[in-house]
């Protein structure tokens, strides 16, 4: 298990934190229950496995929805 | 293309407005309704391309969102050819996220302040002995670092070569900076304003006592309250409950004009974002004033309570004995000093220092057969002299005499609150001090505050005997006081008022007192900022600044009510915008657009007040 911490740009809608949390929990081996969407520092930290997904495919799914991601880091948890 | 769209959502906002005037331009000064009507349609288009992207991104993920509800009332409102309000809806909708996005930043602003300091960059010894610019997150522990003049200390560390004097304020709040040597323990985030140092990182990132702070901050601001998820759970189904609403009236009364009007109107808008501003204000507002609050949960208690505790020792009090009141009997003071202060220098006794302080520079002798009696003092040789040095009780073992003035003396001091330590040299009595930890300056007056800002009962708890906290007590006007107390009688102490009925707050400086700490319903820590006691409790208040106290329960005093101004102001305006569709004439999609956005840009700047409150005088 890896524990990621994605900086994104400003949120604003509290919307937009359902709908990255949803994107995310679909995502197949990232650990759900670990999953913290930060509204007010506009972070997502997730705890996944390395093998079977990299911080790179989370990044996406969240690009995708149209929130650009500025930083992520990534430390073995 | 969708997010080149999503990017370009200012423009669009600015386009659709240019588009709207001249649509109504078109209309009533050149009377073209060709003009006004194409206008309109275009700025509809335009200005749903964005919303309407993010819809389908939402149900992509399965989340009825807002935008799902806006852009399927602005389609609606195109097919019926009401261009002017699916227009005057999309702009509205837009320039409302705009303006949001703008004060929002506004009310994080001050926790903002507070991330930017983190250090970016350390100056690190590479392989070759020479020293490189590299990112923070590449220093590892046991690397040695260069920090130069002005720049802030990137790690954890401790000094290796050089001195200086570091600002501390970043971490502790106190903003004299402190001279560091060899052997120095230095903080990241604090700044080294002379001298040039070399240091070896010992913690890094977020394991640094900066960064723990930062990542307490960030959650806190972000901690979600029962209240709050109670909203959560109800908006993520309450939104899809007015999209099948909407069907619903439209099914039934083929009106597609009210079925999507009950689409704009039931917007959700200022109801999610109300608290989450006011508890981002509030906390920002404490960590700007050295007060760390740990999320609106914290809030909420810390506003209720009615009875704050506190401990002695390093919270009412300095911490740091000194000797009050001495009397001297018989003659050769002097030389008696001389031998207190020798027999008093070989032990570690907080008394013992604090005597030794008192008496200063001295001609000290060799002292020998140092014998320590348990719970009594030291009995000692010097030369052919015999001292004992301690407490009454020693003194009655040791055969000495007390005059009748000493008698008094010994009473008037145990009195005034004062520890006693008697010198007697061959068996008689020759000093007697009394020592006592001084209040700290100012606490009179902040508590008057707390009991202003609607506190109950000031308790103190403590494990000296009963006269001294009795003094402390009226000196400083508290409700009650009880010495004698273990650490285990304080948690008994705490667990009874709360039995009770009270909400308790629990002031201590986290030394001795983590269970009473953790037992309160706040637990109050009196950190230095480098304390464990920054992760026990709930409120941390920087650098043992006691005067923050008023500060911080007045503060949470506003927080919390301000909270409940913003879920007042959301549910009122969707219930009044509801009964003036099923009442009124004049309600349509325009108007309760621009009331929903309104809402939340009041919500918002009714929270940003909260980055501006001050404890009034």
């Amino acid at each position: 298990m890896q524990k990621g911490v994605i900086q994104l740009e400003t949120l604003s809608c509290p919307s937009c934190m359902q709908k990255i949390e949803n994107a995310v929990k679909g995502l197949n081996g990232v650990n759900q229950d670990s999953l913290k969407v930060l509204f007010n520092a506009s972070k997502v930290k997730v705890d996944f496995d390395s093998e079977t997904i990299t911080i790179n495919d989370i990044e996406k799914a969240i690009e995708d929805l149209g929130y650009p991601v500025v930083k992520s880091k990534v430390k073995s948890a | 293309m969708q997010r080149y769209i999503l990017s370009k959502k200012n423009s669009i906002t600015l386009i659709s407005a240019i588009l709207i005037a001249l649509a109504f331009f078109g209309r009533f000064s050149l009377d073209n309704m060709a003009i006004f009507n194409w206008s309109l349609i275009i700025a509809s288009i335009l200005g749903v391309a964005p919303i309407a992207i993010q819809a389908y991104q939402a149900l992509k993920v399965k989340v009825v969102s807002i935008d799902v509800l806006v852009t399927i009332a602005v389609i609606g409102a195109v097919l019926i050819q009401n261009y002017e309000e699916s227009a005057i809806v999309t702009f509205l909708f837009l320039f409302g996220s705009y303006l949001e996005q703008r004060t929002l930043n506004k009310t994080r602003s001050a926790i903002k302040e507070l991330t930017e300091l983190a250090p970016e960059s350390a100056l690190k010894q590479m392989e070759n002995g020479e020293f490189e610019e590299v990112d923070v997150d590449d220093v590892d522990e046991g690397d040695i670092l260069l920090v130069k003049t002005g720049v802030k200390v990137p790690v954890d560390g401790t000094v290796l070569i050089g001195e200086g004097h570091i600002n501390e304020a970043s971490i502790t709040g106190e903003s004299l900076p402190v001279s560091k040597k060899v052997d120095s323990e230095v903080f990241a985030g604090s700044i080294l304003e002379n001298g040039t140092i070399q240091i070896r990182a010992d913690r890094v990132g977020e394991d640094t006592t900066f960064g723990r702070i930062i990542e307490l901050v960030e959650e806190a601001q972000d901690s979600k309250s029962e209240a709050e998820r109670f909203i959560d759970r109800f908006s993520k189904y309450y939104t899809p409950a007015v999209l099948v609403l909407g069907f619903i009236v439209w099914f039934f009364s083929k009106d597609i004009e009210l079925a999507i009007t009950i689409l704009v109107l039931g917007c959700p808008g200022a109801l999610v974002i109300g608290v989450p501003v006011s508890n981002v204000a509030g906390i920002g507002n404490g960590a700007r004033n050295g007060v760390l609050l740990k999320g609106s949960e914290v809030i909420n208690d810390f506003s209720r309570v009615d009875t704050i505790v506190f401990d002695k020792t390093g919270t009412l009090t300095v911490g740091n004995p000194e000797v009050a009141e001495k009397e001297f009997y018989g003659k050769n003071t002097e030389e008696v000093l001389g031998y207190l202060a020798s027999v008093e220098r070989e032990s570690d006794h907080p008394l013992a220092k604090a005597v030794l302080q008192d008496i200063g520079e001295t001609t000290f002798s060799t002292v020998e057969e140092t014998e320590v009696v348990k719970g009594g003092g030291i009995v000692a040789k010097i030369g052919v002299h015999r001292i004992a040095v301690g407490n009454v009780a020693l003194m009655e073992k040791e055969n000495v005499k007390l005059s009748e003035k000493a008698k008094k003396d010994v009473e008037r001091f145990e009195k005034n609150g004062n520890s006693l330590v008697l010198t007697a040299v061959d068996g008689e009595l020759n000093v007697l001090m009394g020592i006592r930890d001084q209040i700290r300056p100012g606490v009179k007056k902040d508590l008057q505050k707390l009991k202003k800002l609607g506190v109950k009962n000031l308790v103190v708890l403590s494990g000296d005997n009963q006269g001294t906290v009795d003094l402390v007590a009226r000196e400083l006007g508290l409700t009650e006081a009880h010495g004698h107390m273990l650490p285990e009688g304080k948690s008994a102490y705490i667990e009874k008022m709360q039995a009770e009925g009270g909400i308790i707050a629990f002031v201590g400086d986290g030394v001795n007192d983590s269970p009473s700490l953790a037992l309160a319903d706040i637990g109050i820590a009196m950190g230095s900022g480098t304390d464990v006691a920054i992760e026990t409790s709930d409120v941390v208040l920087m650098n043992s600044d006691f005067s923050r106290l008023p500060h911080a329960l007045g503060l949470t005093k506003s927080t919390s009510r301000n909270m409940k101004q913003n879920i007042t102001i959301a549910v009122g305006v969707v219930l009044v915008l509801l009964a003036s569709l099923l009442f009124s004439e004049w309600m349509n999609m325009s108007i309760g657009m621009l009331v929903h956005e309104a809402s939340i840009l009041v919500v918002i700047l009714n929270g940003m007040r909260l980055l501006r409150y001050r404890l009034r005088e």
